[in-house]
């Protein structure tokens, strides 16, 4: 039961953790909630799909199906979520900071947080479909039911609960800082997103690896140990990562950050003239 | 913009596809009863090498190494197929994630004997 209870909690855990950052990056705008929804459903219907079609995807292009296809999900997500950091820091800190004067009324319903929702949903995706491939395995293999339904809850609320305690925790800091600690929380998730897609394109053959191993942390900070597995969601962290891992990582903190500059916000900008 | 040169390096990594044409060596793990076969593979060291993965059970499995970097499904009765290397001299430790207990298994890196 506890094996089964570690397994969904890992899978849990990388869920929670993102879908925290998120929520409290885009707290305070009216009407997501909607969206959350309808990203965590979603995602539950499409890793129910992926790990129906799990043989499939893996024998597509010669056998390099899934590693292209977790690519091309951490690349996309990693997208909306750059963009989602440029989005907030143009309209959402307007937003929360006439809150009070205008009135929720303003905002509420008028934009659409699609990115929100897709990227809920892409996370829910990758490792949901890990956890209907694996409860399926283990009923299957004739694992009482019982013992899987009390792994799997047990599992799935030490893992949201992780995920609890880092909103709340985020939310507590002043609403001022919060948006920058989340912003560049959202960012240090791209980039991470990103070179984990590098990783897995470079696992496949589609990238060279540049230089095998740029350090080894695995004995100070494994990524099997449970801060390690979370700094490797949240912020990348790789305990051996490769050049075009490293390279990507920082190419994208780069360009998100000119992004932010640059498009981030004019309206701030001159109202600070 | 960063997008654009992600694509760009895609694609250019797709033309110039490293793996093409060089020949690899292939090596067979076979899985049975959640458990790996051989338990312990040897392989060259310094040098790309071909896995294949054959799940013989009917249940999916996960190979994952966190020495390799590597996580991927072997759906049941099925294989997969890994690249790993130019490792360098060493054992590396993987397993099943979905039966831990019993998915266990290493790689030995060897360096191939010098002709001097």
């Amino acid at each position: 039961m506890f094996s089964i209870a570690i397994i969904i909690f890992r899978e849990i855990l990388e869920i929670s953790l993102i879908v925290g950052v998120l929520l409290a990056a885009t707290r305070g705008l009216a009407g997501r909630s909607k969206w959350v929804w309808g990203g965590l459903g979603a995602g539950v219907l499409g890793a129910a799909m992926i790990a129906y079609f799990a043989e499939a995807i893996s024998q597509a292009a010669e056998g390099m199906g899934q590693e292209i296809f977790n690519a091309c999900i951490l690349f996309l997500a990693a997208i909306l979520i750059g963009w989602t950091v440029v989005w907030m820091r143009r309209f959402g800190r307007n937003l929360t900071q006439h809150f009070k004067d205008v009135g929720s009324a303003v905002i509420k319903g008028e934009r659409p947080m699609y990115t929100l929702g897709i990227v809920i949903a892409l996370a829910l995706l990758r490792e949901g479909s890990e956890i209907v491939l694996f409860t399926y395995s283990a009923l299957v293999s004739g694992e009482p039911v019982i013992k899987i339904l009390l792994g799997a809850s047990l599992g799935a609320i030490a893992g949201t609960g992780v995920g609890v305690a880092l909103y709340y925790g985020m939310i507590a800091i002043s609403t001022r800082t919060l948006f920058s600690v989340t912003t560049w929380l959202l960012i240090f998730l791209a980039a991470g997103m990103v070179s984990q897609a590098v990783g897995f394109l470079q696992n496949g053959g589609f990238v060279p690896v540049m230089a095998t191993q740029v350090w080894d942390t695995s004995y100070i900070l494994p990524e099997s140990s449970l801060v390690g597995n979370m700094l490797h969601v949240l912020v990348g962290y790789s305990s051996r990562p490769t050049g075009i891992q490293l390279i990507s990582y920082i190419l994208t903190l780069v360009s998100i950050s000119a992004f932010l500059k640059f498009y981030g916000n004019p309206a701030l900008a001159s109202a600070r003239k | 913009m960063k997008f654009k040169i992600f694509f760009l390096v895609l694609l250019l990594s797709l033309i110039f596809n490293p793996r093409a044409g060089a020949a690899v060596e292939e090596f067979i793990i076979t899985i049975k009863d959640h458990q790996f076969s051989p338990q312990e593979l040897a392989i060259p060291a310094g040098q790309k090498v071909k896995l294949i993965i054959e799940n013989q059970d009917a249940t999916a499995e996960e190979f994952e190494s966190y020495d390799l970097n590597r996580e991927k499904v072997v759906a049941g009765n099925s294989q997969i197929i890994i690249f790993v290397g130019p490792l360098k001299p060493g054992t590396y430790e993987y397993f099943g994630e979905f039966h831990q207990a019993t998915a266990q298994g290493v790689i030995v890196a060897v360096q191939p004997e010098d002709n001097h």
